[in-house]
């Protein structure tokens, strides 16, 4: 075997059967026996469901995967991605197959990267209690709390940075006392910072006006002519940047 | 954490780093990259692709007696999920301009451009809009903008990595759209990686020839679609998106235009008829077929749904005997085997590296030479890892990106793939990680043209679906340019071509006869496709599944 498994099994599914250690996890309270080493996900399919929705890219992208769970002996709510958190004994959990969020509509030419955007379109950020809620339940770790308060601000620059890895998996605005859509608040930051506030590339706007100008329409001509063995020369004689 | 028994190999690769540290500063390859016969020898003797088995001859369609991947062949000669008969096509459930089947990176491009050409559209997607490959690339997209590059020497690099079968039309659209591509998401509001002074952060992929990878921290696919997405949402007048709702055939006219689709409601299970007046098939790759048993990187509904709806229709496939195996998929721990290991790591200085924590290639060969070479590695040289569930793979050695670039630059370039990592307790920053080829990426897809037009009228193609940009291997960073370049012109063209269109009466014949084919070729099989949904009951759970009658994974 030169290569991958022969049998097609998931990744995220455990595949040593017996020898395996089992633990016992609720999925909507119904017990279920799956290996000690799954993650949420890979147990929820081990157990025998077909998940429609619930997943999406599987590797903590996308945010479609949000699980709500608690412990036993622990009063806490934790919030995890199925597809990246892994199960433990007695785990009583729960995804949330869809969120209602309100978004505004916008024209994105029509709106001023100032405080003035977030007044206009999501006027609840202002409504923030600094209860830190959505910080704790960020599965991605972000300091959720302190951009909002960016947001109240007007500092879109600090929305952007640290709300530039949140997946909107949607677990702070199910949490939000203020009931604030967080993960809309950082889109239309970084919407806003990366077409006003980003510094521009002139070279950019330079090579842009160059293909315009069909500057390079020779040259393309004469590629697309050569047969393959001109173009293999081509291709192994060419220099390499560092 | 890595298994004690790991440890000593660890800890040669600690003892080499040094030593290729140095060689990475002195600015000369630190492998000597493979020449055109070396590459030839290791692609036959250890690409999957070169297996006896690996691809077969297909009996009908379009493409009858080519050979291809196998499992493609399989999912080409499969019944229909619907029973045409049982449909009226004269009163269509939605009627609109054009039907978009895909909401990923291309659907969503196509849709918008769509719309500012003036055009309504109708997105059928099979999850959530946004899930699917287009959110996962970390590593970026090409673009020749800086002033060292051209447009030119992008071609040159992107057929060259193709094997010089990309279609020519196909690679001077994409590598001439590029910069322009770059501009359209700044105004869309993509946050591209800059400097201060608003220059672009540039660093090199696998085959380039110059640094032109643009990428938005490591979360390049997230960030852009994110953005294409918001802005979808913003023009619900002329957009219209469906999630769970897949499209499952298409429809054509009485003069064999393609005429809109059939979408299956995943959760009521009704089926619904769209009339269009021009369709764009932007459905992705198929890594969820698990090709030769490999593990994926891609998305849960990556399963060539598009591939086998528009072969049913007439459209021709080019390619598909091809397969991209992605360099560095993990391979430990269990849980995330397959997950994708950026390219740009090693782009940024990190080095695959054996057991003995030595390079045995050059760390930037184009993609299926470096599997290829992983793999040669693992089996013939015995040089891998074994981990405690048997696979093997070797190192990449991430720690070194540390000394070469800057501290903290993990932290900051690599937010994603330090967060996936130390869920497990391993630390990127100072120890390697393990990795195994995984399969990434459909090279090939349906025939296109530069303005994304099939065989068939009314069909338009764009991204990962599509055949012919990349040749028969793909290199980083041009399939996220690719999904925007072509995504605009399939949405710019499909608005175009609809103006001069008057439908004649719809009909689902083809299906019939595509049905008729599968028995005159006395093909017998129980295969249902599009796939949709890839099934990992265990074995167990699905004995007792005793529903008489499932079609695929859904009922
Ligand atoms: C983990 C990962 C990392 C990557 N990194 C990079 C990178 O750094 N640089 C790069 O250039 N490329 C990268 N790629 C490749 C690139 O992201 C994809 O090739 C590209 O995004 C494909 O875009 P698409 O729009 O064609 O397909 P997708 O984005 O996959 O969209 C297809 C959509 O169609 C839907 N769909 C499927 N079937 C149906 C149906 N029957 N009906 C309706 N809808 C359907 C899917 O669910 C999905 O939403 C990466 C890919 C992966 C998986
Ligand atoms: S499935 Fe995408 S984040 Fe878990």
């Amino acid at each position: 075997m030169t290569e991958g498994k022969k049998k097609t099994t998931v990744k995220t599914s455990p595949k040593e059967k017996n020898t395996e250690e089992m633990v016992t996890v609720f999925i909507m309270g119904k017990a279920h026996k799956v290996p000690s080493k799954a993650t949420i996900m890979g147990a929820i399919e081990y157990a025998g469901y077909q998940i429609k929705r619930g997943a999406g890219c599987r590797e903590g992208f996308c945010g479609a995967c949000a699980t709500v769970y608690r412990l036993p002996g622990d009063y806490k709510i934790y919030t995890g991605l199925a597809c990246t958190t892994l199960v433990e004994e007695g785990m009583w959990l729960s995804q949330l197959p869809a969120l209602p969020a309100q978004k505004a509509i916008y024209d994105i030419n029509k709106v001023k990267p100032d405080v003035t955007a977030f007044q206009k379109f999501y006027p609840e950020v202002f409504r923030c209690v600094s209860c830190n809620t959505c910080t704790k339940s960020c599965p991605q770790d972000l300091e959720v709390m302190d951009y909002v308060q960016a947001a109240i601000r007007g500092d879109i620059g600090k929305v952007m940075d640290l709300s530039f890895d949140c997946i909107c998996c949607g677990m702070c605005a199910i949490r939000c006392p203020a009931e604030i859509v967080q993960f809309n608040v950082g889109l239309l930051a970084k919407r806003l910072y990366g077409k006003y506030l980003n510094p521009k590339s002139k070279q950019l706007d330079k090579r842009i006006k160059e293909i315009r100008d069909k500057k390079y329409h020779k040259g393309y001509l004469e590629l697309m002519k050569m047969d393959k063995k001109k173009l293999e020369k081509e291709y192994y004689a060419r220099d390499s940047e560092a | 954490m890595y298994p004690e028994y790991m440890h000593p190999s660890l800890k040669k690769v600690e003892q080499t780093r040094n030593k290729r540290f140095e060689l990475a500063k002195s600015g000369k390859p630190v492998f000597p990259p493979m020449s055109a016969e070396e590459r030839d020898t290791v692609l036959h003797k250890f690409h999957p692709d070169y297996k006896s088995d690996a691809r077969r001859k297909v009996h009908i369609g379009p493409n009858k007696g080519e050979v291809i991947t196998s499992e493609v062949a399989d999912i080409l000669e499969s019944h229909s999920r619907i029973d045409p008969s049982l449909f009226d096509l004269s009163s269509p459930d939605y009627e609109t301009d054009i039907l978009i089947i895909g909401g990923g990176g291309a659907g969503c491009a196509a849709a918008i451009t769509a719309m500012q050409e003036g055009s309504k559209s109708v997105v059928s997607t099979k999850l959530r809009l946004g899930d699917a490959n287009s959110m996962m690339s970390q590593g970026g997209m090409q673009a020749a903008t800086s002033v060292t590059d051209t447009p030119t020497r992008h071609y040159l690099d992107a057929i060259g990595g193709g094997h010089f079968d990309n279609k020519p039309e196909l690679v001077r659209a994409l590598t001439e759209d590029g910069p322009e591509i770059v501009k359209w998401l700044e105004n869309l509001g993509v946050v591209w990686d800059k400097d201060d002074e608003g220059n672009l952060q540039l660093l090199h992929g696998g085959g380039t020839s110059r640094r032109r990878m643009h990428s938005c921290r490591d979360y390049t696919g997230a960030v852009i679609l994110r953005t294409l997405m918001d802005e979808v949402r913003n023009h619900p007048d002329k957009i219209t998106y469906l999630e769970f709702m897949p499209t499952v055939e298409l429809i054509l006219d009485s003069k064999g235009r393609v005429a809109g689709g059939i979408l299956y409601n995943m959760e009521t299970e009704e089926y619904f008829t769209v009339k269009a007046n021009a369709t764009i098939i932007a459905t992705g790759g198929y890594g969820r077929l698990h090709i030769r048993g490999f593990d994926t990187t891609n998305h849960y509904g990556a399963t060539a749904d598009g591939l086998i709806m528009a072969y049913r229709a007439g459209a021709r496939l080019l390619y598909m005997d091809s397969v991209q195996y992605h360099p560095t998929g993990a391979v430990f721990p269990e849980q995330i085997a397959g997950f994708l290991i950026t390219e740009k790591i090693r782009g940024a200085g990190g080095q695959p590296v054996n057991k003995e924590g030595e390079l045995f290639v050059f760390p930037r060969e184009p993609r299926d030479v470096e599997s290829s070479a992983i793999i040669r590695e693992c089996y013939e040289k015995m040089m891998g890892i074994k981990t405690p569930s048997g696979r093997l793979g070797v190192w990449l050695d991430s720690p070194l990106i540390e000394m070469l670039q800057e501290e903290g630059y993990i932290n900051k370039q690599f937010p994603a793939m330090h967060r996936q990592f130390i869920h497990y307790g391993i630390d990127i920053t100072k120890e390697p990680m393990l990795v195994y080829p995984s399969l990434h990426y459909q090279n090939g897809g349906i025939e296109i043209n530069d303005k994304c037009e099939t065989n068939l009228p009314g069909l338009f193609v764009a991204g990962e679906a599509s055949g012919g940009v990349h040749g028969r291997n793909r290199l980083m960073g041009n399939s996220v340019l690719d999904y925007n370049v072509f995504g605009r012109r399939a949405g710019l063209n499909a608005a175009a071509y609809i103006k001069s269109v008057k439908l004649g009466p719809l009909s689902l014949q083809h299906v019939s006869d595509y049905e008729k084919a599968l028995k005159d070729a006395k093909i017998k099989t129980n295969r249902i496709a599009p796939v949709l949904l890839p099934s990992y009951t265990p074995e167990n759970v699905r004995k007792r599944q005793l529903t008489s009658h499932y079609e695929g994974t859904l009922r």
